[in-house]
């Protein structure tokens, strides 16, 4: 198990606690430490359950009397570098040397708020929460000095891991005064002042990941790397149609091949399928490789139910219908059909993306071991505590007894935000009372996904005689997430729809946004960028398809289409802002507009010089609170094939905490989004997913990547916003409008594979 | 049992009277926990489980055992033992790694690369890679750091 531990120090934090060392933060720490025979934390003395509301920290932090500091990092990671990002944050607050600092990985526990690392909202949810617990500690540290000295606190201040009396130039290290500050009583908040700016260390500057040289040398562990001894490995025949059932089942000669102990039925889903195991047979056995071999001897009869009807082919065409009649008005202004009667200027265009799979580099894997009453968990999630909700509810014992230890993720992309596999490896750890370990294989992954909802879009515009739309119709029919939910959601919830629709920014006197029904037949989740994907691609490929009808350049069409700075106006409308007040984060055309004009001249749009077959194509978006806009250059060859030579990105993402990290999530972005544009599709026939690995279903490589992605920050005072996923939204549109520009051929449909970009055509 | 095989992993003798037909990925991982070779994809498609045999960048996960008699085997827990590959440096300076899953088969495969092309253009590092996937996206800084490695005494 040492490997594993490195993971989950949890029982160190114990012991540290129990060592006089200072640990601040205590009263919301796990309840393991709130049981601690120690006298030395500091619990919530004296507050009250308002103090307790308003200061609602989530975050861990403790000295220990040799001076290392310990935090707490209760997001996953992923690749997005929030484990480093957040203790970076607080280190800072703390004056605290980076050096000195190690990191510890939360397990899955309520007290530490929201755990579910997507939406690209670890930074703005818990910048603050992390800085005053940083900060708190200092202040701490720096009373304990001061009484030491006899002097009054305000005479000291900290410099790095120190603690100095200015006057007389006497010093003390944070180790050294460790004890003494864990005798004393928490400050409260407002006896607590942030640092300024101008005095942050690491902020804005940026560290690189804590994990960084275990990334380069094999040793660190995911969730793939989990090893208890004595575990089972387990590979599991998942129904082929979502909802079926097994009719019967003959394991004999899987049970014949070498290493098999044995196999187990998992019972389907009880609808909606949420996190819940699939259902399905595993086959348990000593290796890995002997699983994957007696799962390929069993023979099983289904009974798929009613999916089986399920044709992607056939099902696109009664979404297209359906984005073709009037649907749910979702936002609206004027008149939109008496716009469109008045006039015989009116253009129209349909927008098709098909169902994606996330495809991390690591398939879904989880190691369980149930044992007296308990499980821990081991296991690559974005969502800890979802993990302790659905083992408990599968397993009927309390989510305290589920112990989810969060290893690191090899990708996730909203994937591992849904922990069906987790609750696999503790049934069947459950059944078998040894540690399991379900290993899925990469066609697991590809067939057994919750995918990002294949969406058609419809959109029409009257257009004045410059070109300029009067009147505008966008209407989006998909499968919503919530599906998984309730069997019986249909229509988009409004955080989804929020998602690059209801915020439609452009100032169009009649306007309306609609959003038609749709079944879903497979699960349906959240993916990176999610609901943005095809929102995004269906207004930024229309407004530049009304640039080209109006014979304009689209970059200052698309500046008109923003039209000067204003805040949109949600009054009466359902807009959920990505979970944040339109107070602290509203939507500034503004801003959206300066990245536009931004990424223009980084680009040298219009000015640079192309070769023949090329073309520059440019998209702006605001997802996830942050602005976003980019222009691709792309080259097609004669046969169709396509080149990406650069990419400019310009990002308002308000306060960069970790700009050269938040650079290659937009270098990411732009891969992640060629892999959309590219290949990105996901179909079925009589319920089954007809993809299976990175053969049916391509994702880009290096040869077929953007080759420069140029990404710019814009300086900004603005709260921080999200940065994991805004950059996939405009990307795809822009090299879609880039080989409009090249080719003359307008990408309605992704992905680009179902289109042939030759000459030939 | 069958014939016993017997090779090298990391310097050291080892032997195996197993299934033959076992890829080498899942001897490596399961049995003798060198679990920095990674399963990505199981057919040889993605490179996540890259390893050098004899100095070559083969796909463990398609090397059956039966393959690697009498071979030497390394994987990326043998790089930089003795202070980093230069390639493992130029990772780390140009901050190449995102979740880091793909990246010691990328290594691995970067380190055969050099070897052959010790200068290479853009269209030898796309030859070279392009079995590798990223996921993440990170390519634009494995180009990089391949051709700064390019410039160290390797």
């Amino acid at each position: 198990m040492s490997a594993i531990e490195n993971v989950s120090r949890r029982w160190f934090l114990k012991g540290l606690a129990g060592a006089g060392a200072l640990v601040l933060g205590a009263h919301y720490a796990p309840g393991i430490l709130l049981r601690s025979e120690s006298g030395n934390m500091r619990t919530d003395d004296g507050r009250t359950d308002a103090d307790n509301a308003t200061f609602n920290p989530n975050v861990f932090v403790g000295v220990e009397t040799n001076g290392t500091v310990w935090i707490v990092a209760h997001r996953s990671e992923m690749g997005t570098v929030i484990r480093t990002t957040l203790p970076m944050v607080l280190a800072d607050e703390l004056d605290a040397d980076w050096k000195r600092v190690k990191i510890d990985q939360a397990i899955g526990d309520p007290q530490y708020g929201d755990q579910n690392t997507d939406g690209s909202h670890s930074v703005r949810s818990f910048f603050d929460v992390v800085r005053l617990s940083g900060a708190t500690a200092r202040v701490m540290l720096i009373q304990a000095a001061a009484q030491r000295w006899g002097v009054p606190a305000s005479e000291c201040r900290t410099e790095l891991h120190l603690v100095v009396h200015s006057s007389s130039g006497r010093r003390l290290g944070y180790g050294e005064l460790a004890t003494a500050a864990s005798k004393l009583p928490v400050p409260k908040k407002d006896e607590v002042q942030l640092k300024s700016k101008s005095a942050w260390r690491y902020v804005g500057k940026g560290m690189t990941s804590y994990d960084l040289s275990e990334l380069v040398t094999g040793k660190a562990v995911y969730g793939m790397d989990a090893h208890l001894d004595g575990m089972l490995f387990a590979s599991i025949e998942h129904p082929p149609v979502l909802g079926g059932k097994i009719k019967t089942v003959d394991n004999a000669d899987a049970l014949k091949v070498s290493g098999v102990s044995q196999t187990i039925v998992i019972d389907p889903f009880k609808p909606p399928p949420a996190f819940q195991p699939l259902g399905g047979v595993a086959v348990l056995a000593n290796s890995t490789w002997a699983a994957f071999q007696g799962r390929k001897k069993l023979k099983i009869e289904w009974d798929n139910g009613p999916n089986e009807t399920y044709d992607s082919d056939q099902y696109k065409k009664e979404l297209q219908e359906t984005a073709r009649k009037p649907a749910k008005l979702i936002r609206g202004q004027g008149d939109v059909d008496q716009a469109f009667g008045s006039t015989a200027n009116t253009f129209e265009g349909e927008y098709y993306v098909p169902l994606l799979a996330h495809a991390p580099m690591e398939p879904m894997v989880a190691l369980a071991e149930f044992k007296d009453g308990k499980v821990h968990a081991w296991a690559p999630t974005q969502n800890p505590q979802a993990v302790q909700a659905i083992v408990s509810s599968e397993l009927g014992i309390s989510k305290a007894d589920v112990i989810c230890h969060v290893t690191l993720l090899g990708g996730g992309f909203g994937r591992k935000s849904k922990p069906d596999y987790v609750a696999e490896a503790a049934v069947l750890s459950h059944k078998v009372g040894r540690p399991v370990k379900v290993v899925w294989t990469r066609e697991d992954d590809i067939q057994f996904d919750y995918y990002n909802a294949v969406a058609a879009m419809y959109m029409k515009a009257a257009l004045d005689s410059n070109g300029k739309p009067v009147a505008w119709l966008q209407r989006s029919v998909f499968p919503p997430i919530t599906s998984i939910f309730d069997v019986n959601a249909v229509y988009g919830d409004p955080p989804h729809l929020a998602q690059g629709w209801t915020d439609m920014p452009y100032d169009i006197p009649n306007l309306r946004i609609e959003n038609g029904p749709a079944k879903a037949h497979v699960r349906i989740g959240w993916l990176r960028s999610v609901a943005n994907i095809y929102h995004g691609f269906a207004v930024q490929t229309f407004s530049d398809e009304l640039a080209h009808r109006a014979g304009r350049d689209p970059a200052e069409y698309l500046l008109e289409l923003i039209g000067p700075p204003r805040t949109i106006d949600f009054k009466g409308v359902d807009y959920p802002n990505y979970g944040a007040s339109l107070e602290t984060y509203p939507w500034e055309t503004g801003r959206l507009r300066r990245v536009t004009e931004m990424v223009i001249e980084k680009s040298g749009w219009g000015k640079r010089k192309l070769g023949k077959g090329a073309g520059l194509g440019i998209a702006a978006h605001r997802s996830f609170l942050t602005y976003v806009a980019t222009v691709v250059e792309v080259e097609v060859s004669d046969d169709g094939d396509i080149r990406i030579p650069r990419v400019d990105t310009v990002v308002d993402a308000g306060l960069v905490v970790n700009p050269e990290v938040t650079k290659a999530q937009f270098e990411g972005a732009a891969v992640f989004g060629t892999s959309v544009a590219r290949s990105g599709e996901i179909t079925a026939k009589k319920g089954v997913i007809e993809q299976t690995n990175f053969d049916s279903y391509p994702v880009a490589r290096i040869n077929e990547a953007p080759y420069q992605t140029n990404v710019y920050l814009v300086e900004s005072d603005a709260p921080p916003a999200g940065v994991g996923e805004p950059g996939v939204p405009p990307f795809i549109p822009a090299l879609c409008n880039a080989i409009y520009v090249a080719t003359g051929k307008r990408i309605r449909e992704l992905p680009l594979s179902r289109t042939n970009l030759g000459k030939q055509s | 049992m069958a014939n016993t095989i017997k090779f090298k992993v990391n310097g050291e003798a080892h032997s195996f009277d197993g299934e033959p037909d076992m890829p080498l990925l899942w001897y490596l991982r399961d049995s003798l926990g060198l679990t920095g070779t990674k399963f990505g994809c199981g057919i040889g498609l993605c490179g996540a489980c890259t390893i050098h045999k004899n100095g070559d960048a083969v796909r463990a996960c398609i090397t059956p055992m039966s393959a690697v008699a009498g071979a030497e085997i390394r994987t990326i827990e043998d790089i930089g033992t003795n202070g980093l590959h230069p390639v493992q440096r130029m990772w780390m300076k140009f901050n190449v790694p995102q979740c880091g899953y793909c990246q010691s088969g990328q290594i691995m495969q970067a380190i055969a690369l050099l070897r052959s092309k010790p200068k290479p253009t853009d269209e030898d590092i796309d030859d070279g890679m392009a079995a590798n996937i990223c996921r993440c996206g990170t390519y634009q800084r494995i180009r990089a750091a391949i051709k700064a490695a390019a410039q160290e005494p390797l």
